[in-house]
């Protein structure tokens, strides 16, 4: 009942395509940044601001540019972490040896990323489906043995590259709270462009592409233009993401860091976030960094609190039962709801919508 | 300069051998999608259970026992996942398809190694690794063994698709599964089949492969070398995966071996996806996938 | 409503991702099983009721006796599992000993593992959770070389210590300014190749009768595999004998080509194994394979323990590897833990582990641990311990034969003398080969060339202070 778009008029254009028409999604938004904005960084902690926030921001960005280029247009990839690769060693190079302001730095990153990702998304023109993704794992393959090899790149025979220390215009950016921040505007805007992307005419042309993208071929629709620009922009948010994981999470830049499995745990915030959402990514992106950590604590704290589980099992079987739960979670998960969180969101605001009526 | 080329012919062999080891993964890929029309990443984590199974048996029953019983726990685990997995995602799209292979994948690898441990072991199929040297060229016993039982292999499952009965019904299930249900073949069932199938196959994978080099948890990554074969004999063709394993297994190793020492080498495992891509430029479903035609 | 969300349309979609392709995605909706929204929002809190009970429970158990706290990042899952679950097993049951024999001046040693399955981002996360838990923490050992790096910069401005016992970077031995609080301690990657290029020498007949000879190094494709390059180019150039470089691209379940190279292009006299995981094993199988002669094969103690070598079976006699601790259970601090842990019936591990390569390896990280908590405790009191005093502590130690007789740990330990710009602390090794059922120890300890391994690590630190923006 107080979640109704009936009631709500608009006498723009502008307000007609706003992103939040019902004003208690405005008023949500706005609770939510101030949530992000004031609340957390003063009252959490240096562990969850480091260990949670962080990689939850930086992860979403990542899971944001490949559900572009998977959710939106359709096209599979699983070199996702060889583009956030790239990203972080071009923002490190560039901030230590050109001594680029950090800003600048990050979205040079994203560009040259964009363009690695580019060409790398040239087949997608010929090649659909699975044939792609496999592809796609050479970009990955490619990236890694680049990295490893050329030393103007990775800096030697250690492969490391640290960033120096964080500053922009004077401002160093040493505490947790201040990393927090520089993650969560970078995130906050590349979210809020990519939202509006994809209800622009690009994005209504690779959801056609997605589709059925024989018939957009024929109504006109560029396949080569769209495709490419899919890669080229899912590749830009990549690399930032990359730029991030070196300047705010990790501190250096190493390829150990972006290996395979990383391009499958995106890939799966991207599924079980709910693919061709933006909402999505974050939730994903939520779910997977944080499930290990959960389920972590959860058997830590039944062994301080209820019954030492150490005793019970082996060792073995207890480290390894977080990956079964962790399996067993997804499967569960991908089984109530398919089309992913996003979905389980709607579903929820769908319930709202009608709340405290029955029908 | 005959130095050379006897180092070329040397590498070509060996890697034919190994390339028929890899074929052995990619089969267990081709059967899933071939009836199921699901990419089964979980294949490669199948391969480790399967290989780790076999080597904890091994050290305590004899070794054919320990097959029968492994073959068991695969018919098991096929029923198992089809009926806790792919039942309730019947229907959706193959991507989330495709995820909750990645989600068996991981359970897998924790309900193996959560069993049996952790520590790699040995795995002995009372074939020696004996090493013949033909023509100045070493040929390995595993590897000539590797290369008959993929040949057998092969042709028990073409004879098994074509002649007998349950054959003929997943190859119809997986031709146009609305008409195999008008004709009144259980789909679930064939499904279930499939992957019982996949399993052995991975059964024989694991065994050969974990002979060859030990079985621990990196063997799941076999996967990695059989996707490259996939690609360029086609996803969902039988002889595919074997032709497409002796082109990638003498590519890699020539590529290794001749071109690699001129780029610093380590291009083994990036090289096969580059060969794999270039097959697809000319033909997009691998050199024998079945070609999709989409209709507007 | 707000912009078509992917979900309409994912029904209408499954058509054209494979297109005509049937298969699960394409069975009549009869046999569809939805769940009704209903059912869905049900799960959903259920679900929330879960999450929420558990995040209540959640917290840090209450232990308020004094006890000295220490996080362990260990790894008892994934592809290396076998090495970090003995390391931490271990160390653990050392820690046990000395708790049992009253702790540390009567201080009873804590601590907890937190699972990093070798990688680094659980790594970080897993040193930020614990760092300030149950009063703060004193040290870590990742034992990782990812994690270490990861970590490196976090824990320097924590100003808390890292270990990287017998691996990590070589050149954080020079300590000082540029590492101050990274300790690669015992041996580092870079003393141990000059130990193994000098056995090969005395193999040969003297290091001058290296020239002309052929040494291949074949690594794993990664930063750890390449670390050695610059020192064996150097050692190559001092000795006259000719470098061979091969690459094994990770995880390198598949070598034939590297060795087909080995054996008939480059024609090798001795192979430096330097891999990690099932990259180690395969080796071994292929040199049989060539007809490489195994015991001219030296690996690195991250290619020498029983997990390496028993997959490869009968093809892994002879092979050599390096160590920096003894192995086997005939020591006396071993003995000490199979009576008063294991005959008891307690113990981390099976009782087949104990006395392993990596089992020992644990047990010295325990014996490094527990005696610079003296060296600390003997200084500036007892428990709470922190970063800084843990350091000097580190910095300050030394373990000579008397104590390392007291311990119980001849032959098991190398003295170990540290300082504040030497991080290492003496950088022996010694020598191990396998003969079908055992390691057995073939040498004395080694001492590294010292003044070829300080210039590398002079270059190599100032290179890395300069890239910091450091002077």
């Amino acid at each position: 009942m107080f979640y109704r778009e009936t009631g709500v008029f608009k006498t723009t254009y502008a307000r007609d395509m706003e992103l939040f028409p019902i004003p208690l999604d405005k008023i949500g938004f706005t609770v939510g940044l101030v949530l992000a904005f004031l609340i957390i960084p003063l009252f959490a902690s240096h562990y969850l601001l480091v260990g949670i926030f962080i990689p939850f921001l930086v992860f979403s960005l990542a899971a944001l540019g490949l559900n572009i280029l998977t959710g939106f247009a359709g096209q599979l990839s699983l070199g996702h972490a060889g583009f956030m690769a790239v990203g972080a060693y071009a923002t490190v190079i560039m901030y230590n040896r050109y001594d680029v302001p950090l800003p600048v730095a990050l979205l040079g990153a994203g560009v040259i990323t964009s363009a690695v990702g580019s060409i790398f998304g040239l087949p997608s023109l010929r090649i659909k489906g699975f044939y792609l993704a496999v592809s796609t794992l050479a970009a990955q393959l490619i990236i890694e043995w680049v990295i490893t090899h050329v030393k103007w790149i990775s800096g030697g025979v250690y492969s490391t590259v640290d960033i120096k220390a964080l500053e922009f215009m004077g401002w160093k950016i040493d505490t947790a709270a201040e990393k927090y921040y520089v993650a969560l505007v970078i995130v906050v805007i590349m979210a809020v462009f990519a939202k509006n992307l994809v209800r622009s005419r690009i994005g209504r042309a690779w959801m056609s592409i997605r589709d059925m993208d024989v018939a957009s071929e024929i109504i006109g629709i560029s396949q080569f233009r769209y495709k490419v620009l899919a890669f080229a922009v899912s590749s830009f948010y990549a690399g930032v993401a990359g730029g991030l994981v070196v300047a705010v999470y990790y501190g250096s830049a190493n390829i150990e860091e972006f290996h395979l499995m990383l391009s499958f745990e995106i890939l799966g915030m991207v599924i079980i976030g709910g693919m061709g959402s933006v909402l999505g990514s974050f939730l994903g992106a939520g779910f997977i960094t944080l499930l290990p950590i959960f389920i972590d604590l959860s058997i830590s704290s039944i062994t301080h609190n209820v019954v030492d589980l150490s005793k019970v099992f082996t060792p073995d079987l207890l480290a390894n039962a977080k990956n079964m739960i962790f399996g067993a979670f997804i499967i569960f998960f991908l089984a109530v709801e398919p089309l992913g969180l996003a979905r389980l969101w709607h579903t929820i605001k769908d319930y709202l919508r009608l709340w405290p009526f029955p029908y | 300069m005959s130095d050379t080329v006897l180092f070329a012919v040397e590498l070509t062999v060996s890697g034919l051998l190994v390339g028929l080891m890899y074929s052995l993964v990619a089969l267990g890929f081709v059967l899933i999608y071939k009836a199921s029309g699901i990419f089964n990443f979980a294949q490669g984590d199948m391969t480790f259970f399967a290989a780790l199974g076999m080597a904890a048996f091994g050290a305590l029953i004899p070794m054919w026992v320990g097959i029968i019983l492994m073959v068991g726990a695969m018919v098991v685990l096929a029923v198992a996942i089809e009926r806790i997995v792919l039942k309730p995602l019947v229907a959706r799209p193959p991507l989330v398809l495709f995820m909750a292979t990645i989600g068996i994948a991981f359970f897998l690898q924790g309900l193996a190694q959560g069993i049996w441990g952790t520590q790699p072991r040995g795995l002995s199929l009372g074939v020696t690794d004996h090493t013949y040297e033909i023509g100045g060229m070493f040929v390995s016993s595993l590897d000539i063994v590797g290369a008959v039982v993929a040949g057998v292999l092969v042709v028990v499952l073409v004879w098994f698709f074509q002649k007998t009965k349950t054959g003929r019904a997943l190859r119809a299930v997986s031709d146009d599964h609305e008409a195999a249900l008008s004709v009144g073949i259980p789909l679930r069932k064939a499904w279930g089949i499939t992957w019982a199938i996949a399993g052995i196959v991975a059964i024989v994978a694991g065994a050969l492969w974990g002979t060859r080099v030990g079985v621990q948890a990196s063997l799941a990554l076999l996967a990695l070398k059989a996707l490259p074969v996939l690609i360029v004999g086609g996803i969902d063709s039988i002889p595919g995966a074997i032709i497409g394993g002796l082109i990638i297994g003498a590519a890699e190793n020539l590529a290794e071996g001749l071109i690699g020492p001129a780029v610093g080498g380590g291009i083994k495992n990036f090289f096969p996806y580059l060969l794999a891509l270039i097959v697809l430029g000319v033909r997009p479903y691998g050199l024998f996938g079945r070609e999709i035609i989409e209709r507007v | 409503m707000l912009e078509t969300e992917a979900g309409d349309r994912m029904s209408i979609a499954s058509g054209s991702q494979v297109g005509r392709k049937n298969g699960y995605s394409q069975v009549p909706s009869k046999e569809v099983a939805t769940m009704s929204r209903n059912m869905k929002l049900r799960w959903a809190r259920a679900i929330s009721l879960v999450i929420a009970g558990s995040l209540l429970m959640a917290g840090p158990a209450a232990a308020q006796e004094k006890a000295q706290w220490l996080p362990l990042l260990c790894y008892r899952t994934g592809p290396y599992a076998p090495g970090g679950s003995g390391i931490c097993g271990g160390m653990e049951d050392y820690f046990d000993l000395i708790n049992l024999k009253g702790g540390i001046d009567g201080v009873k040693l804590k601590w907890e593992e937190c699972e990093t399955a070798y990688s680094p981002p659980r790594g970080v996360e897993c040193y930020e959770r614990t760092k300030s838990e149950q009063g703060g923490c004193c040290v870590y050992h990742p034992i990782s070389t990812g994690i270490t790096y990861a970590l490196m910069e976090r824990a320097s401005a924590d100003k808390i210590p890292l270990t990287s016992i017998g691996y990590g970077r070589a050149d954080a031995q020079a300590g000082g300014d540029i590492f101050p609080y990274v300790f690669p301690l015992v041996t580092t990657y870079w003393s141990q190749v000059t130990g193994k290029i000098g056995y090969i020498a005395q193999k040969e007949g003297g290091l001058d009768k290296l020239k002309g000879k052929k040494i291949a190094l074949l690594y794993i494709d990664v930063a750890y595999g390449q670390e050695t390059i610059p020192v064996l180019k150097a050692l190559a150039d001092k000795f006259g004998f000719e470098l061979g470089l091969f690459p094994v691209p990770a995880p390198g379940l598949e070598q034939s080509a590297q060795w087909l190279d080995i054996k008939r292009r480059f024609k090798a006299d001795w192979v430096i194994n330097r891999n990690w995981g099932i990259s180690c094993t395969v080796p071994l199988k292929e040199a049989a394979r060539v007809g490489f002669p195994r015991d001219h094969i030296i690996g690195v103690w991250w290619c020498g323990s029983e997990e390496d070598v028993v997959p490869a079976g009968p093809a892994a006699k002879d092979y050599i590897t390096t160590n920096f601790h003894g192995v086997g259970q005939n020591f006396p601090v071993i003995q000490e833990i199979l009576e008063n842990i294991y005959m008891k019936g307690k113990g981390n591990l099976p009782v087949t582990r104990v006395g392993t390569v990596y089992y020992n390896r644990g047990v010295i990280h325990g014996i490094i641990t527990v005696e610079a908590l003296r060296t600390a405790y003997k200084k500036f009191g007892p428990v709470p311990i922190n970063g800084e005093q843990m350091k000097w502590a580190l910095e300050h130690l030394n373990i000579d034969e008397n104590r390392i007789k007291e311990l119980g740990a001849e032959g098991f330990m190398p003295p170990l003398k540290t300082s504040p710009t030497d991080h290492e602390g003496g950088g022996w090794v010694r020598f191990q080969q396998w003969d079908g059922s055992k390691w057995v120890g073939i040498s004395d300890w080694i001492p590294p060339m010292k003044e070829l391994v300080q210039a590398e690590v002079k270059k190599s630190a100032a290179e890395y202070a300069a890239k910091k923006g450091q002077k």
